[in-house]
């Protein structure tokens, strides 16, 4: 099965995908940005409902109005029409002292409470797929109040019982385990967005559980698709549909080369 | 103070802060001298088999590939690379045997290019071993405490993971709040090179752009090498003072190499030669495609001017410069069809 739009012809996954990560974020709120869908969907939240999303990189790029997608989060789009251009320092801070309302990953692997990882596949000394590392992401996870995480690929690969390595900490082993960790208190996911559905975190026990499936997905599909259990709630919303217009944004202004979103 | 866990990560480019006094003390001057010299020079006086070297600005951003180029061209071994957001910088050095070991913050990727086929290779093998993991605030925080003298920095990232536990990092109890606290250990490359706008000849440098890590790492590091995109009086420098972001007693070297980013993004000057970098994510996949790429722009020539050359010369530049001012449209000849 497939999303009915996708079905249809009217739009492919990432733009999807970036639709719904646009349509987390808010007016008015920071947001700490990584490459790919991330931006993307930063992009787009700002050119619609979010003109005053103030988004903020890691290199030291604050505030800017992007003119095209940028292809590292320390190059010069980053501070394009920006209100500052610092340092890594200062954002860094920034974070630590609590002006990161998002914060915006993608994973590998992730479990069931949301501790993400980006480092390696395997064993760490000598992995079978050595991949990136933490780069910000542990900070992002760290500081941010709300974390949103991007998995375009969810499935039993993906969704695992425990990550090879915890690069970016979700709520550890659950509830108050951040705060015992000494992270900061009331911070940590917030949202996670897959080519299924949306998901949230319950309240109690800090476990993933559904919020919305997107249009013509099943339940099954969400259960066939994890190594853990995923909380399914009484209720379950059917995610929002892009419209003509975010698709033209996407499509025309954020990225008519189609580098993140495929033509 | 109570430690309550210690990171397994090797400690790197550690030294007590007594020391590094004693050493700038030996070691720097704060005399105004001409440093200006050759990328040559400067890698073969500065830069030793062993040492523990970081670029400066990010990873394939404001990055002195002058110098790399000839840290590898002069087959500089053993190096520790303190990869702090390495893209470019680091993949290169990595894949062409150079760094042997590094501390991973971010390596292995292109960013948005994707993953890099020859650090990715050469760590799977073993080849390049990742002594420890960090993080890219953790490292800004290691220059920090170098460049402050203090043996460490207090942070609140770590806690709770893996990449806390993979570094040479510690989680103590916090004396005021009680709580766990991770303390980063001071960093002091033996040496940085950092790429600049301008520079007088005694090493004053101002930066154009974001800093990244930049105001820290040349003045924790041992040693730092400033490349330029042009060399200017000191007048210049003393009739803006706050634009400096570099002060001359932290340089040892001024190398005057102009586009000496390339095929890096050089902030306000020039855009990635995103065609040449495709050609070495290309090339990279294998070791013998490594050899071939560092052949042609390495070892054939011997100064950066003769390399602009092979990578297409004023007309490639000048498409490059159109690019940064967003006068020519994105490409991405690195992506894989369908």
């Amino acid at each position: 099965m497939t999303i009915t739009g996708i079905a249809e012809g009217k739009y492919n996954l990432r733009e999807y995908l970036a639709f719904i990560g646009a349509s987390v974020l808010e007016n008015e709120k920071s947001v700490f940005v990584g490459t790919g869908l991330p931006i993307v969907a930063s992009m787009l939240a700002q050119k619609t409902h979010a003109p005053g999303l103030l988004i903020v990189f890691e290199g030291g790029g604050i505030g800017p109005v992007l003119p095209e997608l940028p292809v590292s989060v320390g190059e010069s789009r980053t501070y394009y029409q920006g209100i500052a251009a610092t340092s890594m320092h200062d954002v860094m801070s920034l974070s630590q002292a609590g002006y990161i309302d998002y914060g915006f990953l993608g994973a590998a692997q992730m479990d069931m409470y949301g501790n993400i990882n980006t480092t390696v596949i395997g064993d760490h000394d000598l992995p079978k797929v050595r991949l990136p590392g933490s780069g910000g992401a542990n900070e992002v996870a760290s500081f941010s109040k709300r974390l949103i995480i991007i998995i375009a690929n969810q499935s039993k690969r993906t969704f695992v019982d425990k990550v090879d390595f915890l690069t970016s900490p979700g709520y550890l082993n659950g509830s108050g385990s951040r705060e015992r960790a000494g992270l900061p208190r009331e911070t940590g996911p917030y949202r996670v967005i897959t080519q299924l559905g949306i998901y949230g975190f319950d309240e109690k026990t800090k476990r993933l559980k559904l919020i919305s499936l997107h249009p013509g997905i099943s339940i099954d599909e969400v259960k066939e698709n994890s190594n853990f259990g995923i909380i399914i709630p009484d209720i379950i919303k059917t995610s929002p549909e892009p419209t003509e217009q975010h698709l033209k944004i996407l499509r025309e202004e954020i990225d008519p080369a189609g580098i993140v979103l495929g033509k | 103070m109570e430690v309550l866990s210690e990171g397994k990560g090797q400690l790197i480019g550690w030294h007590d802060p007594d020391e590094a006094r004693e050493w700038v003390f030996k070691n720097k001057s704060r005399a105004l001298k001409d440093k200006t010299m050759s990328a040559k020079e400067a890698v073969s006086k500065f830069v030793n088999d062993g040492d523990f070297i970081a670029s400066g600005g990010f990873g394939h951003v404001r990055v002195s590939m002058a110098i790399i180029y000839e840290i590898i061209r002069q087959k500089k071994r053993n190096l520790t690379l303190a990869a702090k957001v390495g893209v470019h910088d680091i993949d290169i050095l990595i894949g062409s045997g150079c760094g042997s070991r590094a501390e991973v913050a971010y390596a292995c990727g292109h960013e948005l290019r994707g993953l890099s086929p020859a650090s990715r290779r050469m760590v799977e093998s073993g080849q390049c071993k990742v002594v420890a993991e960090m993080s890219n605030g953790g490292y800004q925080w290691r220059f920090l405490a170098g460049m402050m003298g203090v043996p460490f920095i207090p942070s609140r990232n770590f806690l709770g993971t893996d990449i806390g536990n993979y570094s040479s990092s510690k989680v103590v109890k916090d004396p005021f709040s009680g709580k766990p606290i991770n303390l980063i250990p001071a960093a002091y490359p033996d040496v940085a090179f950092i790429h600049v706008h301008r520079c007088d000849i005694y090493g004053n440098a101002q930066i154009d752009d974001i800093r990244a890590l930049d105001f820290e790492l040349s003045r924790c590091a041992r040693r730092s090498i400033i490349t330029t995109e042009e060399i200017v009086d000191n007048e210049l420098i003393r009739r803006e003072p706050w634009k400096t972001i570099i002060p001359f007693f932290v340089v040892d070297a001024v190398v005057e190499v102009p586009y000496g980013c390339h095929p890096c993004e050089m902030p306000g000057m020039y855009y990635y030669d995103e065609e040449h970098i495709a050609e070495w994510l290309r090339l990279s996949k294998t070791s013998e495609g490594v050899d071939e790429y560092l052949q042609k722009y390495v070892f054939s020539v011997d100064n950066f001017d003769d390399y602009l050359e092979i990578c297409g010369g004023v007309r490639k530049l000048n498409y490059l410069k159109r690019r940064e001012s967003l006068r020519e449209p994105m490409i991405a000849p690195w992506r894989k069809e369908g």
